[in-house]
Parts: structure tokens; C-alpha cells; sequence
């Protein structure tokens, strides 16, 4: 089997891999890579727990091919605090208790950055179904919801904390 | 073995795929072709990516119509306001598909190809009168859209062949399409029954064309030609409505499944087609 060289951009980072033509985003982002922020819950695009942003757009990395990063802009949730300093929805998500398990919340982060890179005022109706596509068996999303809406009300605030030095 | 190619131009794929030794699949959103790659149910030798293909993603607006590459994204479908403005049932329907994730890479032509009897774009394409512009060793041919699924998981295309972009014509004045489909629950389910209706009225709001299409009540979609019929000629008055709905019932031949039984697709095939044209009706009468 030919393996692909595959240069992309991970998280602002150049990136280059080999992979067998099979192989998801997902499998090479966590086992060749070591970026095992995303997350495998179904590998069918049910749940989210893989999101990660891919030129721009909000996708399920198992639902597409390693290869297929050839030349894309790759950003996943280990971009997304600035060294020591988490992104406000990261730390929305703690203040309010917004995970228990873990298991569904670096999807979920990423796809809440998505939505609020684009509507920086979301409704609650509009972050609900937003996320409909991110499974998560623990919260009840209700606490989400709030971390998600309060992250954005912080942000269009711009009420963030000075960077630690 | 598999192997993956993304060629950079329509000839070089259609060679591709004309010479592949096995089984070859093309490549669009793939938010089916690697579900079922995982699964086993699909164990193509090829995989060609359309994706790098110039062209292949994006919408142009010709003719007064539009051109919609085959690899765009239903977010991209959305996105376009001139898109919504002209056909918010097709966009209406393609953005039904699956979440927020699905919609950054599902397609237009991998819904339509990937031939699933309950596919949401596929009622609405058909009562918009889309073509497809189908690439092949042959050249290029354009068909309606209704001739591509001849079955669930089958279509007509040959092997050398894959579809490059749909055609949308221009619209009238007072016509509109709408899409509905019954799920049981609020978001991400597959349709027990979809509907899609597409019409024009005439200055005084009577109906002077009008294409009728169900989903996930047949192998393939039904263009419902006696559904049509109850609406031409009429201002959707109840007795129209009531025509419209025994014609769209008398047209299904459902599955018994976990989604739904016989009798309730049928009983709700009219309910949603009911719905569906009171939807496009008003929408048409708000386009002077």
C-alpha cells in the first residue's frame, strides 16, 4: 500500500505526515501526530466528539480522509488557548461546570468557537441547534448552553483578563 | 488495496475512473463514503477526490439561473442569499442533512448519488426541474435529476461517469419551492417522510404550474404527477388541499421499518405535502 506525504497546517503550525490513503484525519491527528484532543466517540459523524475546523469550516475529522488535509488550514482544540491562557469558552466551561466526564467537550469547544467566530450573539434556540450535532451523555447540556452563551457575552464584552505576563 | 487520487481536472478523473482496475468510488463531502468505508459496506480499490478539481465547489449565478458545483457544501448552499432568495425549498432540504459538522462537507451530488430512498435533497432538487451536468468518457451530458436513482443504493451512471454540477433555471415571478420532512424528534434523524413542493401562480394567486415530489415512500423518490394536477388550476382552496393529499397518499409504496409503519408514512405523506404547498403558496405570493 502507497503511503501519501500530506503537508498541511495544523493549529497556524506547517505539518507534514505520511498516511495510508484509509486513514481518517482523526486516526493521524491522535495516533501519529499526538494530538489527542479530538476524540473518537462514534466514527460516523454522530457525535462531534472529532470536530475540529478545517479552512474555516466546522467538520467531523473521522468523516474525512488524512490525505484529503493536503494544503488545508487544520485547527483543533489544542489551538485554542494562547499558552497558559484558555480561550474564554474553556474557561466558561470550568466556571460553570459545563462537563463531567469529558469525553464530548473538546468537540464541543470547537464547534462553540465556530459559532461565536461567526454570530457573536447567539440566541440559546440557535446555540442548541448549533450543537445538535455534538453528543454529550453526561450534562444534560443545559450547564453547556450556559458556558457557551456566557463565553459570549464575555466576548463581545470584551471583558477578557490581561494576558498572564 | 486502496488507493486515492485527486485529479486536477474532469477528463483526468473521468480516465481515472474509466481505467480503474476495481471498484471505484468518487469522492465529494464523503459524509457517507467513509461511514461506509468503516462499516465494510462499501470496498472500493479507488477513491477519486473531485474536490481539487477548479470548479467542483461553489455557486454561479448564469442566465439567471444558478450553477452549483458539485462538491459544494450545504453550508455554502445556506450561505448563498441569492441561492435562498430564488429556491429556499432546495436550500431548505439540503440543509436538513445531518449537523452542523455534516453540513461542512455534505453535497448536493453525494446525497443524489448516494441513492438512499429518504435522502432530503433529493424531493426538493426534483420539484425545482434540477439537472445534473454528468461527466463521462463520452463527454458531458445534462439529465434531469430524477433519472440518476433507479434504486436504494443504485443510480444510473456508468462507471467512467460522475456529476459535476446541478442546473437551476431561473425563476417566474410568484414561484417559490418548500421542503418538509417529518422526523420524530427536533434535529438529526432520517426522514419518515419528505415532501417538496415547487409552483408558480399567476397574478391573481392561481396555480399555473406546480411539481410535487415525496421522499422515503419509495425505492426512489415519486414525482407525484396527480399531486400536481390537484394544485394547478386552484389557490390551494380546502378542496385542492384535499385532492393533494389523497393524490400524494395513493402515490406511496412504503417500508414497514423502526421509523414508521405503512400506514403512518401514508397517512403523513399527506399531511406533509399539505403542508409543504401551503408553504410554497404563500412564498410565491410574497414574490411579485
Amino acid at each position: 500500500m502507497s503511503k501519501h506525504h500530506v503537508s498541511t497546517t495544523i493549529n497556524g503550525e506547517p505539518a507534514e505526515f505520511l498516511c495510508e490513503p484509509q486513514l481518517s484525519l482523526l486516526d493521524v491527528l491522535r495516533d501519529a501526530l499526538n494530538l489527542t484532543g479530538s476524540k473518537e466517540g462514534c466514527s460516523s459523524g454522530d457525535c462531534g466528539a472529532c470536530s475540529v475546523m478545517v479552512d474555516g469550516r466546522l467538520v467531523c475529522s473521522c468523516l474525512m480522509l488524512a490525505v484529503e488535509a493536503d494544503g488545508r488550514a487544520i485547527e483543533t482544540v489544542e489551538g485554542m488557548a494562547r499558552g497558559h491562557e484558555l480561550h474564554p469558552l474553556q474557561r466558561k466551561f470550568l466556571e460553570h461546570a459545563a462537563l463531567q466526564c469529558g469525553f464530548c467537550t473538546p468537540g464541543i469547544l470547537v464547534a462553540a468557537k465556530a459559532l461565536l467566530d461567526r454570530n457573536p450573539d447567539p440566541t440559546e434556540t440557535e446555540a442548541r441547534y448549533w450543537l445538535a450535532g455534538n453528543l454529550c451523555r453526561c450534562t444534560g447540556y443545559d450547564k453547556i448552553i450556559r458556558a457557551v452563551l456566557d463565553a459570549a457575552a464575555e466576548l463581545r464584552a470584551g471583558s477578557r483578563p490581561q494576558r498572564a505576563p | 488495496m486502496l488507493a486515492y487520487t485527486a485529479p486536477m481536472t474532469v477528463e483526468e478523473a473521468v480516465r481515472m475512473l474509466a481505467g480503474a482496475s476495481g471498484v471505484a468510488k468518487v469522492l465529494s463531502g464523503g459524509t457517507d463514503l467513509l461511514v461506509q468505508l468503516r462499516s465494510g459496506r462499501a470496498k472500493p480499490d479507488l477513491i477519486v477526490d473531485i474536490k481539487k478539481i477548479p470548479d467542483m465547489s461553489g455557486i454561479r449565478e448564469r442566465d439567471g439561473g444558478f450553477v452549483i458545483g458539485a462538491a459544494t457544501p450545504g453550508a455554502v448552499l445556506g450561505e448563498c442569499e441569492a441561492l435562498r432568495q430564488a429556491w429556499p425549498g432546495v436550500v431548505e432540504a439540503a440543509n436538513l442533512i445531518g449537523s452542523t459538522q455534516i453540513q461542512g462537507r455534505a453535497t448536493l451530488a453525494g446525497n443524489l448519488c448516494n441513492a438512499s430512498p429518504a435522502a432530503d435533497s433529493v424531493p426538493a432538487l426534483i420539484a425545482a426541474r434540477a439537472t445534473c451536468v454528468v461527466a463521462g468518457a463520452n463527454g458531458r451530458r445534462e439529465v434531469p435529476v430524477e433519472s440518476i436513482v433507479t434504486g436504494p443504493g443504485r443510480i444510473s451512471l456508468g462507471r467512467d461517469e460522475f456529476i459535476v454540477a446541478f442546473h437551476l433555471a431561473r425563476r417566474p415571478p410568484r414561484s417559490a419551492d418548500a421542503y418538509l420532512r417529518l422526523i420524530p424528534r427536533t434535529e438529526m434523524d432520517i426522514a419518515v417522510v419528505g415532501a417538496g413542493v415547487s409552483v408558480t401562480l399567476d397574478p391573481s394567486g392561481v396555480c399555473t404550474d406546480a411539481r410535487v415530489v415525496l421522499g422515503a415512500v419509495a425505492p426512489t423518490a415519486l414525482l407525484v404527477a396527480d399531486a400536481a394536477a390537484a394544485l394547478i388550476g386552484s389557490a390551494l382552496d380546502t378542496m385542492a388541499l384535499e385532492r393533494l393529499d389523497q393524490a400524494a397518499r395513493r402515490a406511496c409504496k412504503p417500508i414497514d421499518d423502526k421509523r414508521g409503519t405503512i400506514e403512518y408514512r401514508i397517512k403523513v405523506a399527506g399531511v406533509m405535502t399539505r403542508r409543504a404547498a401551503t408553504i410554497a403558496f404563500q412564498r410565491a405570493k410574497e414574490r411579485p
